[in-house]
This record gives structure tokens, C-alpha cells and sequence, in this order.
């Protein structure tokens, strides 16, 4: 999802739900950053809205460190996720995927797996989902199966009585093929000659979570694009420049790699399929079922209770959903098939890219151009585009940017943690650091120039208070063979709100209160800012709010992509809270001699607001209600306002470079980010700590390799693909940024994306650079990638 | 080119080759296992490929189970005996989110044949727990929000707890050093190393109370 088209969609989203003649009425809500001075924002907001919150500062649950609503049961091993569903007569299932790079299926022999005893049904796959489509299909001869454009494409599933008996039955299945000559490398793709992926122009679309690139661009061989983007005059821009800098960047294709892979257990009943997926997004799976059987959504029904990460790939069916259903159907029994860890490494990942930068600026900073072409591939899908940063991190009047894919014959891109951005930033914000080593600027007070984010000048702030950024010295000036370096990189993240976020709060007769919504906790921690929102409202403790999520038998929730959960699902819970409150009070008042608008809640309890020594606590109110029980269903408003608002962060980097070894060693980040009013700073705090990690390890270990021979990926395993572990953990401290934006009736913001994983790789190249003195131009930083770039070794050749 | 299928030695035909062989040493000292298998003693060939039933004594019980002597400990656990704490992430022993304890030592249960595992103490995650009364590790990670998508914590906690039983006054290199096999890939780590050293520290104030032959409070 870019920028543009979601804001396009909230646009469109808001404008056929609000109602023009809606009354409203005016309300005074907080506003800005407490470290810059708050201030009061007028709204109008609708007539039900529940009264504006104030400060985190004043309230009792919410914005206070809140354990983990699901902890103990996570602790103890207690949590359900999809692969631990066991149901009664289960079958477990694998799939069979393809062993060569490209070419078509002559035939396909499932004899033997079907004989093998123990195996109950065996599919073959029709279609391919997740990958690019030819815009005309009739461009490839036509065939049952589907043409094969990477190794491990999904080609058929099996199912057993044990997962045993399963995986060899997958080994059984005989696949005949006519091979073609394929290509695995971004840069040889590029080429003339090159062979093609796809016979014509194909696109692909992004999931739920985001992802997926344009569709309305040109295509040459394997070149799609570009996505091209003009403001201003360019010519212009560069002539008024005193100083431009010229760059070039590349970044590698990095993999999900979620500890739980991608996975479904369909229960295949008539009257309804019965659904544990391992995703995101329990209403886009529910989409996708309905949509690919042909089945009424109502038929569907999806549940994930736990997860085990996803990170923006785990969207809609995928190849194992619809093969499981097709397995479940067929074998008449619940089905469960995960995928092992080598498909897993190829069902999704990170694009790379290879960016060409040009800055134009004034001598004091000032920008006036900004250009950036880059070449990323997405294998058999679309989506490398790059262009967010330096669209949206600093104001300048002049920008161009062209965004290319580039086919190859290996495993789809997906929506991954703020798509484009990390990829992006390690290019621009580098590119930013060059600009003020030309202009002799320090880093920092140049994007104090050039930044006009009130959210990003506190972090500055935070960064030049608790960091040794003051005692930064000049860039490659330590004279032993480990050398030291600082640097900051900025980030930027847009508000999404996904409207389809509704829910239910339900207070029974003993006190006793529920929260249901089919939104998933997909480890961010949804469930105990639910709870916090609720508690706010009833003044209990969290604790004694039961939340029920992850079921599209309770009202529809957003898709966690694109960090829109918090922002979305919490305004609706709020609301639901207090209208049932207000209907709770309606109920009792007379039992309590009294009317519903002089009941209060105050320190936990239900006083009378003409007279608070008359306090109840809520199972005394709730006592008294008529029924057994009372709820109330709310939907997500529309936003208050229909600015286009981002969030971001300023990260700061310590590390050392060995340039005998070639290691860098991070050992220390600072971070100071905003996401709205934060819910539960202890969530917020985890996963920027893990953004930060992935940040790390994205910039110095993880790569895809793919065998340029055979056309496989050569390290789909968790040995060979590095991923940064205990041992490499720096000193970690996080500040967090409250940012009041007077949007919603919680106000609340996620911080998925921009919580380090978009600047680490930049800082650490500005830290690199300042330690050094030499531009780090690829990740990841590998000792080999270190002394090749300090001209210690010679230059490898690389994509 | 690959279209014959590829003669291959898997992981799981290499275990099962060498199981066998580490299965007779076993049958010797397990009496449980060789009255259940009394063919077997004759010649390794003769153990499977059909299951055959085994006792596994986990988390102070003794459970009965049949396997196959190609099952994997983890896969055991798993899938016969509904002890789905114990998770699979790499299934070939690079990222320790299986971890259980094998006679009090962690142990990797994706690296371990079930029929080796016989005989010996097993100690799961759910095994940690009394109840709902959790061990000082699983308070402590709770407390400290050591977990995101909480995929890696049991095998985090096995680690943990492992290292509080032979260390009782881990300095933080400890614990990197515990956990360096255990994967997170929400990057929990800070957290789990402040929640580790948070229940040394409460485990040795309240000294008395640990009985350090089980690690478990009194």
C-alpha cells in the first residue's frame, strides 16, 4: 500500500460512510507534544462521541505500563496457535512445490502418494496465488497446470494420517517438466538478452497488509515500470542547487522468516468451513475463502487466537489455505498444513534495490531537488518501490522519483514492515548524511534545517539530551584498527485507518465485562490495549476485562497491516465502553433514586456527581440491571479531521568497526518515536526494541542467496540465513513521543512499521561512515561487504 | 534437469539411520523400552519402520505412546501427546524454540529421537508450571514483557530457567550466552535478558524457598 492510494482509500472510506446532515457538536480535545507545550484543538465531532480523554498524565489505565493481557498463557506454553490445533480426526498435510526455476508441468503423477497407506487426499493445484498475472493471458499456450516461474512454487498438497506419513507421500508425487532458461539476478534480468519471466507485461496486487506494485506502467522484458512521480521542475532544482550529491545504494532481499511459518487448519463442513489461519488479517481470509470457493462470507468462519509473527506476509488464503480446504474437502476431515521452514524462507520476503540518488541543496541546507530512481525485484511479484522516504521525510519543492521492478525467477515479494522504507531510508538518509558532509554540516542540525515535523524536532531534541551526540568527532579521525562512529537516521510512517474495525462490549448482571471483535493480536499486543481502553471507561483494572478476539463470529476487525490496528479498533472500543455504560446507567439509575446523567465513574467507582459520597463499585450498579445482560456494538468513525498526518522517529546509533576483521559491532541505539497517544507503553516499547533488531539484522546478516547455476534459493534454512541473535543485542533505550492528534476518541497510533526497522540500517551506515570515513553503499555489512569497502579486499562481484 | 525426483539423504533419513543405532544403547539401560521392544535387541533393523509403543516419563508422569522410531521427540510431543508448548520453528537444531530438559540439561526435542528420549526425565514448558502458578522465570517474563508473538518464549524460558539452575548469579554475558541458540525474531532479547536477571535476583532473596534440586519453589 503507498501513501497515496491509502489515503486515497481513507478518503473514499470516510466520504460513503459520513453523513453531511450529521449533527455534531464542538469539542475541546488535547493536542500536540507535551515536550513542545500542549494545546486545546477544537473538533467537531459526532453527537454520540464519548467525551474527549485527556492527557495520559490524567488518566488511570490508559498510557500506563500494562502487562501483557495474554503473558502468562504465552509463558507457560499455554497459547493455541494454528500449528498447535489438534481436532478430532485431523489429518496433517505438505505440499509439494516445484524444484526447478521456470519452465511448464507436462504431467503430473500422484499415483504412488495415493497408494502410500495412510495418505486420505492428495490436490493439485489450478492457480497460483500471490504472484503476478499477465495482463493477457492468452500470451502462454494454455495448460492445466500452472507455468512454473520459481523453485518451491506451489504445485500440489497432500494429506495423512501423520504430518510422517504426509511429507512422504509429497516425495511420491512425480513431477515431469520442460524446462526454460531462467534468471535469478536483479541485474542480468535487466538485460536485453536476458531470459523473460514473463512473456508480457504482468501485475501484481498487494494484500491486505499492503505490497504490490503499480499497474498502469510499461513493461520491457523484465523491467516493470516505472512508477513515476514529478513535482515541480527539476532543471529548476538542480540550477538553484549550490551543492548536489550523487549516490548510488544497494540493499538485498531479506525474508520474513516468522518463527510460526505460513499455515492454515480448515475444517471443511457443509454448512460451514471452519478456519485456524496463522495470519494477519482474520477478515482478509475470510475475503479470500469466500471469494475463491464461491462461498458466502457468512459460511466462512476464521479464528486465529494466537500468532506467531507475520511482519506484513501473512494476508488472505495463500496457495496453503485454498490447498488445505481443497484437501480438507475432499478427505472429508480437518486438514492441517503448515509450511516447513525452507518454504517458509521462499513464500514471501523483502524486495532489493539498487537506488540512484540526486540532491540539490542551498548552502545553508535548503533543498531543492530531489531525485531517485531505483531497480528492486520482487521475483515473481511487484512492489520493490523505494520512493517513500524521500517523498515524505523532508519538504522540497522539486522531486522526481521513478520506482522499477524487476521480474526474476525466485519467490514473490510481500508487504514486509513498512514496505520500501528501510530499503529507502538506508539510501536517502545516507544520501542526507553526504549532503551535510558537503555542506560541512553536522547531521543533525542540517535536518533541523530541512524537517518540519513537530514530532521529529523533540526526538532531535531527546537524541542531542540523553545521547554523547555532542561529543561526535570528526568523521574517520580514530587512529587504531577498531575505529568508533555515531550516527542518526529519521523515519516516516502515514496514519492508515482500516474502517472496518467494529466490536462489542458486553457487562453482565455480576459486574462481570467482555469485549469481542474478530481483530487479532498478532503479538503487538492488541489484546491489553483492548482491555486498557475498556478499563479506562468502567475504571476496573485491565486484568478484569475478558477479551475475546481473533473470531470473525464477533464483529469485523482491520487487517493488522501498515500499523493501522491501534489507530482503528481502539475509537471503536472506546466508543461500544462508553455507550454501554451510558445504557448500564439508563438502566439503574431509578434503582439508585437517581438519574443515568448523575452517574459518574471516578477512581474506580460509580459515584453520584452531585454528591460523591454516594459510591458503588460496578458489579453493585451492574446488580441492579433489569436484564441479565446489556451491550452495545460500535463501529470506527470517521477521523475527526481529514489531514494527512505521518508519524516517525529519530534513531541514533553507537558502534565499532573492526577494519582487521571487517565486523561492525553495534553498541548502543538510542530511539525516540511518536505514535499518537500511546496505549500501553510497555507493547509500544517491545516493538521498538524489535524493530530496532530486525533493523540491525537486516543491516548486517540477513541476505537471500540465490544459486545463479540452478536457480535455487541456497539458504532457505535458519543456519545459513543469518538472523541476529542474543550476542548481538547493543544497549538498547527507547524514549517514546506522546502525540496528541485530536483524530479519534482514543487518539491512538501503532507503531509496527516505524519502530526502527526503517532507520537502523541508515544510522548504522552514518555510524559506519563516521567511525570510518567511508560510505557503506550495501547491506548487508558482512565482514567480506566491510573489507572490500575499506579496500582491504578486492572488489567481489555482486548484483 | 530435476525432472526424476533427487535421491537424497534427508535430515530426518539421517536421524532415523543414526536413531537406531543411539536406540540400542538406550534399550540396555531402559527396561521400559526393551520389555516393549524385546525384538529389537536382536538387531537394530528390526525397530520399525512400524510404531511401536514406548513410555516417556514427562513432567513427573510416566505416558504411553506409540511411535515411530523416526518420531522426533518434538513431533511426539506434539502431535501424540498434545504437549504443544514445546514448539517447531527450524526443525533441524539452529534456533532452540524446542528446547525442553532432558534429565535437567536443556535439550533440543527436534534433535532428539523419541525412542532415545526413553528412560530419561523430560521437562516441557507446561512442566515448569504448577497450575497456574508459574515458575520465577515465566513471572519474571511476564513482568518484564519478554514476548511479542510469544513463538520462541518456551523454548526462551526452558533456556532460562535451565540457566538459573547451574548459575544462580548470571551476570548479563550469562544469559546472552544461554539464549544465544534461542531465535526471536520480534526481538524480545532486552526483555528476556532483564526478566533473567530479575528472577535470579528474586530467587536469591527468597533463597530458602528454592529447592535446588528441582529449581522449583517449595
Amino acid at each position: 500500500m503507498t501513501p497515496e492510494t491509502f489515503l486515497l482509500e481513507e478518503q473514499q472510506a470516510g466520504g460513503t460512510q459520513e453523513k453531511p446532515q450529521e449533527p455534531k457538536r464542538t469539542e475541546n480535545f488535547v493536542f500536540g507534544i507535551p515536550q513542545n507545550g500542549l494545546q486545546q484543538k477544537q473538533r467537531e465531532v459526532p453527537l454520540d462521541e464519548p467525551p474527549p480523554l485527556p492527557a495520559n498524565s490524567e488518566l488511570t489505565y490508559i498510557g500506563k505500563p500494562t502487562q501483557r493481557y495474554d503473558g502468562p498463557a504465552k509463558a507457560m506454553g499455554k497459547g493455541k496457535y494454528t500449528a498447535d490445533i489438534q481436532l478430532p480426526g485431523m489429518l496433517y498435510a505438505r505440499m509439494v512445490d516445484a524444484t526447478i526455476p521456470h519452465g511448464r508441468i507436462v504431467s503430473i503423477d500422484t499415483s504412488e502418494a495415493e497408494k502410500l497407506p495412510g495418505v486420505r487426499a492428495v490436490h493439485v493445484i489450478e492457480h497460483v496465488y500471490g504472484v503476478a498475472e499477465l495482463r493477457d493471458p492468452k500470451l502462454e499456450t494454455p495448460s492445466r497446470y500452472p507455468t512454473i516461474r520459481y523453485a518451491g512454487q506451489p504445485i500440489a498438497g497432500v494429506a495423512a494420517m501423520t504430518q510422517q506419513i504426509a511429507d512422504d507421500a509429497a516425495k511420491l508425487v512425480k513431477v515431469q517438466y520442460d524446462t526454460k532458461p531462467f534468471v535469478v539476478d536483479r541485474a542480468e534480468a535487466r538485460e536485453d538478452d536476458a531470459p523473460v519471466v514473463f512473456p508480457g507485461p504482468a501485475d501484481a496486487a498487494g494484500s491486505a497488509g499492503g505490497g504490490g506494485g503499480p499497474t498502469d506502467v510499461p513493461q520491457k522484458g523484465n523491467v516493470h515500470g516505472p512508477k513515476r512521480r514529478l513535482n515541480g521542475d527539476m532543471d529548476k532544482g538542480f540550477a538553484d542547487a549550490d551543492v548536489v550529491v550523487q549516490s548510488e545504494y544497494f540493499t538485498q532481499v531479506q525474508t520474513h522468516s516468522a518463527l510460526e511459518t505460513h499455515g492454515f487448519v480448515v475444517d471443511w463442513k457443509p454448512d460451514e468451513i471452519t478456519v485456524y489461519a496463522s495470519t494477519q488479517g482474520t477478515a482478509s481470509v475470510r475475503d479470500e475463502f469466500a471469494d475463491v470457493f464461491k462461498l458466502p462470507k457468512s459460511k466462512v468462519r476464521v479464528i486465529t487466537e494466537y500468532m506467531g509473527g507475520g511482519f506484513g506476509a501473512k494476508f488472505g488464503a495463500g496457495n496453503e489455505g485454498v490447498v488445505a480446504a481443497n484437501l480438507s474437502r475432499k478427505a472429508d476431515a480437518p486438514v492441517k498444513l503448515m509450511l516447513d521452514r525452507r518454504q517458509e524462507h521462499i513464500v514471501s520476503n523483502r524486495p532489493d534495490s539498487h537506488q540512484k540518488l540526486k540532491i540539490g541543496a542551498k548552502s545553508d541546507g535548503t533543498l531543492t531537488a530531489i531525485q531517485l530512481t531505483s531497480y528492486g525485484t520482487a521475483g515473481v511479484g511487484t512492489g520493490a518501490g523505494t520512493a517513500g522516504p524521500a517523498t515524505n521525510l523532508y519538504k522540497c519543492p522539486n522531486l522526481l522519483t521513478e520506482e522499477y521492478d524487476v521480474f526474476i525467477n525466485a519467490g514473490p515479494g510481500a508487504a514486509f514492515r513498512a514496505p520500501g522504507h528501510p530499503q529507502g531510508c538506508f539510501a536517502f538518509e545516507q544520501a542526507i548524511d553526504e549532503l551535510a558532509v558537503k555542506l560541512k554540516m553536522d547531521p543533525l542540525a542540517l535536518r533541523e534545517k530541512i524537517d518540519e515535523s513537530p514530532a521529529r524536532k523533540a526526538e532531535r531534541q531527546l537524541i542531542l539530551e540523553r545521547t554523547n551526540w555532542r561529543n561526535r568527532k570528526p568523521d574517520g579521525s580514530d587512529t587504531g584498527p577498531i575505529k568508533r562512529g555515531m550516527g542518526i537516521a529519521q523515519s516516516v510512517w502515514y496514519r492508515f485507518i482500516d474502517m472496518d474495525s467494529s466490536c462489542e462490549v458486553r457487562v453482565s448482571r455480576d459486574g462481570s465485562v467482555e469485549l469481542m471483535s474478530a481483530v487479532q493480536d498478532i503479538g503487538g499486543g492488541t489484546k491489553t490495549i483492548l482491555a486498557q481502553v475498556v478499563a479506562e471507561e468502567f475504571g476496573i483494572p485491565p486484568a478484569m476485562v475478558v477479551i475475546r478476539i481473533g473470531d470473525t463470529r464477533f464483529p469485523i476487525g482491520p487487517n493488522s497491516g501498515g500499523s493501522v490496528t491501534a489507530g482503528s479498533i481502539t475509537p471503536a472500543v472506546r466508543n461500544a465502553a462508553y455507550q454501554v455504560k451510558q445504557k448500564l446507567f439508563a438502566a439503574v439509575a431509578p434503582s439508585f433514586g437517581t438519574t443515568a446523567d448523575n452517574l459518574i465513574v471516578q477512581n474506580g467507582r460509580v459515584v453520584f456527581r452531585n454528591d460523591t459520597s454516594k459510591t458503588y463499585s460496578l458489579k453493585q450498579v451492574a446488580a441492579k440491571l433489569p436484564t441479565n445482560e446489556i451491550s452495545a456494538r460500535a463501529t470506527r468513525v470517521p477521523e475527526y479531521s481529514k489531514e494527512r498526518l505521518t508519524y516517525g522517529g529519530v534513531d541514533y546509533v553507537e558502534l565499532a568497526v573492526d577494519t582487521e576483521t571487517g565486523r561492525v559491532h553495534v553498541e548502543k541505539v538510542f530511539g525516540a518515536h511518536d505514535c499518537g497517544r500511546p496505549i500501553n507503553p510497555t507493547g509500544v516499547i517491545s516493538q521498538i526494541n524489535g524493530g530496532m533488531l530486525q533493523g540491525i539484522s537486516y543491516a548486517l546478516f540477513e541476505q537471500r542467496i540465490m544459486d545463479r547455476n540452478a536457480g535455487y534459493m541456497l539458504n532457505a534454512n535458519l543456519e545459513n540465513y543469518k538472523i541476529l541473535g542474543a550476542r548481538e543485542v547493543p544497549e538498547i533505550e527507547v524514549v517514546l513521543v506522546e502525540n496528541y492528534i485530536a483524530q479519534s476518541s482514543t487518539d491512538a497510533a501503532g507503531i509496527g512499521e516505524s519502530a526502527g526497522i526503517i532507520t537502523l540500517a541508515a544510522a548504522i551506515g552514518n555510524a559506519f561512515y563516521n567511525a570510518t570515513g567511508v560510505r557503506m553503499r550495501r547491506i548487508p555489512m558482512t565482514p567480506a561487504g566491510v573489507l572490500t569497502a575499506l579496500g582491504k579486499v578486492q572488489e567481489e562481484v555482486q548484483a | 534437469m530435476a525432472d526424476t525426483p533427487k535421491i537424497e539423504i534427508s535430515r530426518r533419513g539421517f536421524l532415523k539411520g543414526a536413531g537406531i543405532t543411539a536406540a540400542t544403547g538406550v534399550i540396555e539401560s531402559a527396561n521400559a523400552f526393551a520389555r516393549d521392544a524385546k525384538g529389537a535387541l536382536h538387531g537394530a533393523q528390526t525397530i520399525g519402520p512400524d510404531a511401536l509403543p514406548i513410555k516417556l516419563h514427562i513432567n513427573g508422569r510416566e505416558l504411553a505412546v506409540s511411535v515411530e522410531p523416526r518420531y522426533t521427540l518434538a513431533e511426539t510431543l506434539r502431535d501424540n501427546l498434545g504437549l504443544t508448548g514445546t514448539k517447531v520453528v527450524c526443525d533441524r537444531g539452529s534456533c532452540s524454540a524446542c528446547t525442553v530438559w532432558i534429565d535437567n540439561v536443556p535439550a533440543l526435542a527436534c534433535m532428539t529421537l523419541a525412542v532415545d528420549a526413553v528412560g530419561r526425565e523430560i521437562t516441557t514448558i507446561e512442566g515448569l508450571s504448577h497450575g497456574d502458578t508459574m515458575h520465577s522465570v515465566q513471572a519474571a517474563f511476564v513482568k518484564h514483557d519478554a514476548m511479542q508473538c510469544g513463538f520462541c518464549t518456551p523454548g526462551m524460558v526452558m533456556s532460562c530457567a535451565a540457566l538459573l539452575e547451574r548459575n544462580p548469579t548470571p551476570k548479563l554475558d550469562d544469559v546472552k550466552h544461554a539464549v544465544s541458540g534461542n531465535l526471536c525474531r520480534c526481538g524480545t532479547y532486552p526483555k528476556v535478558f532483564a526478566a533473567t536477571l530479575d528472577a535470579a535476583q528474586q530467587r536469591a532473596q527468597a533463597s530458602g524457598l528454592v529447592n535446588l534440586d528441582t529449581g522449583r519453589e517449595a
